[in-house]
Parts: structure tokens; sequence; C-alpha cells
């Protein structure tokens, strides 16, 4: 009998989801013995063509990893939806929007002016950008087009699962596979990471005192972290509260605090919203003056609370990135 | 109701308010405001919580998310919590919350917060004419309209997954 066949593809993305199926190390030859990879534009030489030969489902499962921006992106997404028996939702972007979220805060012509003109590293004196239609003596040329704003994979296709964190952890990774191959899976729409807030699985959980109060916010340059003691406590930002765990707090481990890249539990509609409630919560004043002063040290409220849930979130965008007013 | 879709009407605008009061102090205010007959402006739709407290920072981003031009929060006056601190809890999260709106482009006065004892029914009414009028000035609120996940097409598993 073949053995089932596995897609990967990446849309708007850094290439570190990739790196994390390069992190499974030898663990990749046990998942390359059960399965056929077909289709993997970042390893192998197979094509969009290839895909499109395809019977519709005739790929076991394709890990989809970015966030949808343009509408390449949002072809491949669809024409691999037609061709998978499932689709996993693959790293934080995927999920919930990611990083490249973020951009959800800015209109288009923002965007191209910082990347195609003000960007210190760039010199392009005959202001170049990139057009969608481009007539030349040999006929019309085109570019995928770049959509207002970001959105997540489900708020593009149907998916299945999702596979969070940016990157997914290893370990993730390998229980998903193990799950797909011998058939057990969750019920569909499944996060497939423990339901339960980071806090619970953090190294230091038992360092974090009993009523957790703050008396002001820090970031990590200004201070001397104490490796030992729970970070918030520290005053510093650690998302761990509002974030689901699975990672076994490796940024915690390494002294920085957790960024929330997993996203929310099940329970949590909007992870920023969440973030918002616990930091609000723990600082210890109640001095509407003395409140406003230690909120000035949250420097970016949106980039820090939704660092990669933005277009997952209720607000999604700044109005602005619709064609709304500018800020 | 929804901002996404909401079409211009020759209609004047009519601001949609969902306000929060907590049990102990500003939803028996407004008990005593419609006791007493008083007129406020019907734009409101009250929700009662047992504390300002329990506001979670999700139920103002949904209210924002599903029509609503305003949110009021309405709780018992410093040092007048029923649960001793609740408010204070309140007044941080709705100072965060307010900053956040600013920079997603939607205007603080669209997140109101007032201190209302139980015996303040008259507070009641004036607040809620006052950001009845102020949302009116402001104008309907414009989100980002945002693409609903998509779950309509269930794949059938032939035979069920390798």
């Amino acid at each position: 009998m073949s053995k089932p066949k596995v897609g990967f593809y990446w849309c708007a993305s850094c290439g570190g989801c990739e790196e994390a199926v390069v992190d499974l190390a030898e663990t990749i030859l046990k998942v390359v013995d059960a399965v056929d990879i077909v289709f993997w534009p970042v390893a192998l030489d197979f094509k969009r063509a290839d895909v499109e030969a395809m019977e519709n489902g005739a790929l076991a499962v394709s890990f989809v990893n970015g966030a949808i921006r343009t509408s390449e992106q949002e072809e491949m997404a669809e024409l691999l939806r037609a061709k998978s028996q499932l689709i996993v939702a693959f790293g934080s972007c995927s999920h919930l929007g990611g990083i490249p979220g973020l951009a959800n805060l800015h209109h288009q012509a923002g965007i191209f002016r910082r990347v195609y003109q003000e960007a210190p590293s760039v010199v392009n004196p005959e202001n170049t950008v990139p057009q969608w239609r481009t007539e030349v003596p040999e006929g019309t040329l085109t570019l995928p087009v770049f959509h207002d704003t970001v959105k997540s994979l489900d708020q593009t296709i149907d998916v299945d699962y999702y596979l969070p964190g940016c990157p997914p952890p290893v370990k993730l990774i390998v229980g998903a596979v193990m799950a797909i191959l011998e058939n057990r899976l969750p019920a569909k729409g499944a996060v497939l990471a423990p339901d339960i807030a980071l806090c619970h699985e953090c190294p230091r959980k038992d360092s974090k005192p009993e009523k957790l109060l703050i008396k002001e916010f820090k970031r990590p340059h200004e201070m001397l972290t104490d490796s030992r003691q729970c970070l918030l406590a520290q005053g510093l930002l650690c998302l761990g509260p509002a974030t689901r765990s699975g990672c076994e707090a490796p940024c915690v481990g390494a002294n920085m605090p957790c960024t929330g890249c997993l996203g929310p539990t099940s329970h949590v509609k909007d992870q920023g919203a969440k973030v918002l409630s616990a930091l609000a919560s723990i600082l210890d004043s109640n001095d509407e003056e003395q409140i406003e002063a230690r909120l000035d040290d949250i420097v970016d409220p949106v980039g820090t609370f939704y660092r990669y849930s933005l277009p997952a979130s209720f607000l999604y965008a700044h109005p602005s990135a619709n064609g709304g007013p500018q800020p | 109701m929804s901002n996404e879709h909401r079409s211009e009407s020759p209609r004047p605008f009519r601001p949609d308010i969902v306000a929060f009061f907590c049990n102990w102090c500003t939803y028996t205010a407004a008990d005593l405001a419609g006791t007493s007959r008083m007129a406020y402006a019907p734009n409101v739709r009250i929700i009662r919580l047992m504390c300002s407290g329990r506001i979670d920072p999700q139920f103002v981003l949904a209210a924002f998310r599903q029509g609503a031009d305003g949110v009021l929060i309405g709780g018992c006056h410093p040092g007048d919590c029923h649960y001793q601190e609740g408010n204070y809890k309140a007044l941080r999260r709705y100072k965060l919350l307010r900053r956040l709106l600013k920079s997603m482009g939607i205007e603080e006065e669209r997140l109101r917060l007032e201190w209302i004892s139980a015996s303040e029914g008259e507070k009641v009414k004036r607040v809620i004419n006052e950001m009845t009028e102020e949302l009116r000035r402001l104008g309907p609120l414009r989100l980002a309209p945002k693409p609903q996940a998509r779950r309509t097409r269930l794949v059938p598993v032939a035979g069920g997954v390798p």
C-alpha cells in the first residue's frame, strides 16, 4: 500500500516554520518512513502545476504556515484545501496572523512607502514599487495582488487543525504527526497543544508570589533579571498567564518573558484583551495619576498584547488599513 | 446590527451604547432612575454584572465588534466597592484599554467609566444623555471589517485519516 502523501507550504512567513521541521532532527527519518512528502517548495522541486494535476483529496494532509497577504497565497491555500483531506495551520502566522499580522495597523500605501522608500537600508532613486500589472512590448506582466490586510489561514480556507507557536515546538509537531498517522485526532478545529496557560508548566512557577502585585512595568534591557524568580513578579511583561502552554517555556528559561506565540487557550477569544486584563490587574496602584504614569511604561500596547494575534482579534485592523481615515 | 455593514441612513444617527453596570451601585442607581420616572436617552442597553471588576476587556471589544458605538462602565465610587477593590481593577483596565483603543484608531471617548452610587439616579440620566450626545457628535464607529473564520466546507475523509 502506498504511503500517505503530505504537503508543506509557506505563505506570509519568515521561514522559521520550515526550520522547525528541520529541527525534528533524526525524528524526521521516522516521519519520512511513514509518509511521502510530495510538495515542499523550500526543499523539493515540485511545482504548483504538480499539485494542480493531483486528484482532489490526494494529499492526506497539508501543513500550511504563514499568514495570507497576497492573492497568490490565497490561491495556493485554496488549491491545497481542495487537494488535501486535512489542512493543518502550522505556526502563529497561519494560526492567528502572527507578526506579519501587525501590518494590519497600517495602510498599504504606508507599508510600501516604508519598505521601498524610507527604510534606511533601501536605495531606490527611481522610486520603483511593485505593480500588479506592467505593460512590456512582449505583453502584460503581472504580480500577485497585495491585499489591504493580513488574514489568518482560517479566514481564507476551512482549517482542520492548528499547530501553534513561532515556530511550533518540536514536541507538538511530533505529537501532531503521530496523532495523524495513528488516527487519533481530536475534534475538528482543535489546537494541537495543551489547553492550559503557560504558567502551569513554567519552571519558575513556584517562585510566583501568592498575591502577585507589581509596582512598575519594566523591559528586559532596563534591569538585571533574576534567573530564578517569576518574571512577572520582577515587573517584566510576561504573557504566560494569557498564553497556551506546550512549549515548556524556553524563553522564560533563557530569562526572556513570554511574548505569547502559542496564542490563547480555547477559553479566550481575544488574547490581547486577556493580556491587558491580567497586567492591569496586578499593577499595585489605586491612584489615577500614578496608574497613568505606570502605564506610560508600556510603550507599544498593541504590539505587546497582540504580537502574534492581531488578525484573530475582535478589532482585526486599524480602520485606515481598509482605506479609512489615516491616523 | 453590525459596524461593518451599516449603510448611510437618511435618519439622524442614533448611537448604540452598551453599558456594563455593577449590581451594588450603578445598576441600583439606574433602577432608581427608572422608579423615579426620570427620562434619559433610549440609546443604552444595560448589562448587569456583580462588580465592575468582572468586566473582562473582551466584553468591551466584543461590544464594539458587534455594533456598539460606545461602551459605558459604571461602578461604585472609590472606596465603596462591595468587594473592596474590584472598581480599582476596573479603573486600571479602563485606563489601559483606552490606550489600546486609541492605537487601534478608535476614539477614546467611546469608552467611558463613571462612578455612580446607588442613590445617584440623576447621575445615570446625565451620563447617558451626555454620552449619547458625544457619540452623536463622533458619528458611527467604523471598524475595519473582519473576515469570518471559514467553517463551511467539511471535507469528507474517505476511510478515515490514513
